[in-house]
């Protein structure tokens, strides 16, 4: 499991700026980020190698922001394997509520974060390591 | 001018008439009122001895006032001063601290409520050819039911259609040739901008005339109001306390409006110090029932700033006309002619645990319509980190202040800590709405 740090900010100019300088400030290494945005106010949704130290830097200076448990798995980066990964998920009944993915360079790395309704089922877990998919940890997150 | 009166001797009764009736009415009313628990107290606190202690009309002020507070904390009975088989209606506030403030009537009450809205709508030239019809709210406020009743009396044909639904407003104004419009002032501002989508000219319709009430506007809309439609707009006056509408209404001088003398007795004091002011100085409105006996209310604090007029009326009746109202002396808010104070909204979002301390209301207008938004912050603690928690909570604050205030707010979550905090008092209303 990884854990992401999600914060609320209102949509308007220079919240992501205070996010990002509160960070700073406190010597976080974001690894990979997305704004989900919500109309009036937006959610950015983070990896960062120090989550907690993170979370507490960030209400510490009034944000509202919680860790939320994420599922992250990686794959060489080719076509379709953005489908084959969400029919395994499909196969096993697993609803994702939210998803954002990148490539690392070098390497070619496609990673897919996912937050998903419920623990992933073992058979799911299987299904992905047969596909050739890797669940990644914390641990992962360091070394991109 | 033509002008109709529906009684004429008491409408035009000399000073002295008005007087005497003024002074018999008060002194049945307070003999009525002791007879509950409520009044018995207060009278016996104030050092009044017995309901003979009144000889002349000057003697009501040695009563002291009765307040919204006082309705509240003896809900829902303690005011009640006749059997409650003798009472045949029940109106209500929404109950602004939980507590709604509650009036009762009697058939004869009732009576005496309807013949004055009857006799108020004649003073503005409605006949029994008339067609009225009702955009007010129905049920428990009392604008809908009691202009209803006051002109079924007069003998008009009534259209109970309620407020909303403006293609079905200007179709039965079409179909049934609608005389008389009785709404609000940004109702009617409102409808104006619809016509042309109906292909409606104010000439295809009937209208002579609109009774416009249950929210403040000025003389400006008014007068913007009355050349749009090319029809006199009334302006009346009432509150729930007093049975509703029917309390003052203008005459078609439109010069201020004719308080119901032989039906109330109205004070205006300085609401500092309770002082009662000569006529023509401005403060709060102070007003006595004197026909109802079901629930009798002496020397009630209504919280309108307003004056008296001190001259004469060129429609030859002699009761003395009211301004219009100038503000309040509490932080009632109207929203779209609703009455809500800021403690009601406090009340419903400081109970959301995942509100934070803080929250501003704001007032702005859309058209004619009053929008409320309603600004909260978000409480750190019980982020979850979900969008879908804050749609939720969203929805689940305008589902309770709907609840609670009946009107519908925009709700915005803010971050914690940005909304703005005050030393002292706290302005958190800020009314956007330019004045109509």
């Amino acid at each position: 499991m990884i854990k992401q740090l999600n914060v609320f900010v209102e949509n308007r100019p220079g919240r992501v700026y205070s996010v990002t300088d509160i960070l700073t400030e406190n010597e976080i290494d974001i690894k990979a980020f997305t704004v989900q945005d919500r109309g009036e106010y937006g959610l950015i949704k983070m990896i960062v190698d120090k989550p907690d130290e993170a979370r507490l830097a960030l209400s510490e200076r009034g944000f509202a922001c919680a860790l939320k448990d994420i599922t992250a798995v990686s794959v060489p980066d080719s076509p379709g394997n953005l489908k084959r990964l969400t029919l395994i998920m499909n196969e096993n009944d697993v609803n994702i509520a939210d998803v954002f993915g990148f490539v690392v360079q070098p390497g070619n790395l496609g990673v897919c974060c996912m937050e998903i309704h419920d623990t992933l089922k073992q058979a799911a877990v299987d299904n992905l390591k047969k596909e050739g998919f890797k669940l990644l940890d914390s641990s992962d997150f360091t070394d991109l | 001018m033509q002008i109709n009166f529906w009684n004429k001797q008491i409408e035009t009764a000399s000073r002295d008439e008005i007087n005497d009736i003024q002074l018999r009415r008060l002194k049945n009313i307070v003999k009525q009122a002791y007879k509950s628990e409520f009044y018995k107290k207060k009278f016996h606190k104030a050092g009044i001895e017995s309901p003979e202690d009144i000889k002349t009309l000057e003697d009501i002020q040695k009563f002291p006032f009765t307040t919204k507070n006082d309705l509240r904390q003896n809900y829902p009975a303690g005011l009640l001063a006749s059997d409650f088989d003798d009472v045949v209606r029940i109106h209500s506030s929404s109950g602004t601290t939980g507590v709604p403030t509650v009036i009762y009537l009697s058939g004869e009450d009732m009576d005496c409520w309807t013949d004055l809205v009857a006799r108020s709508l004649v003073a503005t030239g409605c006949t029994k050819s008339d067609v009225f019809q009702n955009m007010m709210t129905y049920g428990l406020f009392t604008g809908g039911l009691g202009l209803h009743y006051g002109a079924e009396r007069v003998g008009m044909a009534v259209l109970p259609i309620g407020g909303g639904n403006t293609i079905r407003q200007v179709r039965y104004m079409q179909d049934f040739n609608t005389t008389t419009l009785h709404i609000t002032p940004s109702y009617l501002l409102h409808i104006y901008g619809k016509l042309d989508d109906f292909n409606t000219k104010i000439e295809d319709l009937s209208l002579k005339r609109a009774i416009t009430g249950a929210e403040p506007h000025t003389e400006q809309t008014r007068k913007k109001l009355e050349e749009l439609y090319n029809m006199p707009c009334y302006n009346s006056y009432g509150l729930s306390e007093m049975n509703g509408p029917g309390v003052a209404f203008e005459c078609v001088y439109r010069n201020g409006m004719h308080i119901w003398e032989d039906g109330f007795i109205a004070e205006i004091i300085n609401p500092e110090t309770g002082e009662v002011l000569p006529d023509g100085e401005k403060g709060e409105l102070v007003l006595t029932n004197l026909t109802r006996t079901a629930m009798p209310l002496l020397r009630y604090r209504t919280r309108d700033l307003c004056h008296i007029y001190d001259s004469d009326c060129p429609c030859g009746r002699t009761h003395r006309r009211l301004s219009r109202i100038m503000g309040r002396t509490d932080d009632m808010m109207i929203i779209n002619g609703v009455n809500v104070f800021p403690s009601q909204i406090e009340e419903v979002v400081m109970n959301i645990p995942e509100v934070g301390t803080n929250y501003q209301i704001v007032l702005t207008k859309k058209g004619a319509i009053d929008k409320l938004i309603v600004k909260v912050e978000i409480y750190s603690k019980m982020f979850s980190g979900d969008a879908s928690q804050l749609d939720s909570l969203n929805r689940k604050i305008c589902e309770e202040l709907k609840a609670s205030i009946f009107v519908n707010p925009v709700v915005q979550i803010h971050e914690p800590g940005t909304l703005p905090t005050f030393e002292g008092k706290a302005k958190r209303v800020i009314d956007m709405r330019e004045e109509i």
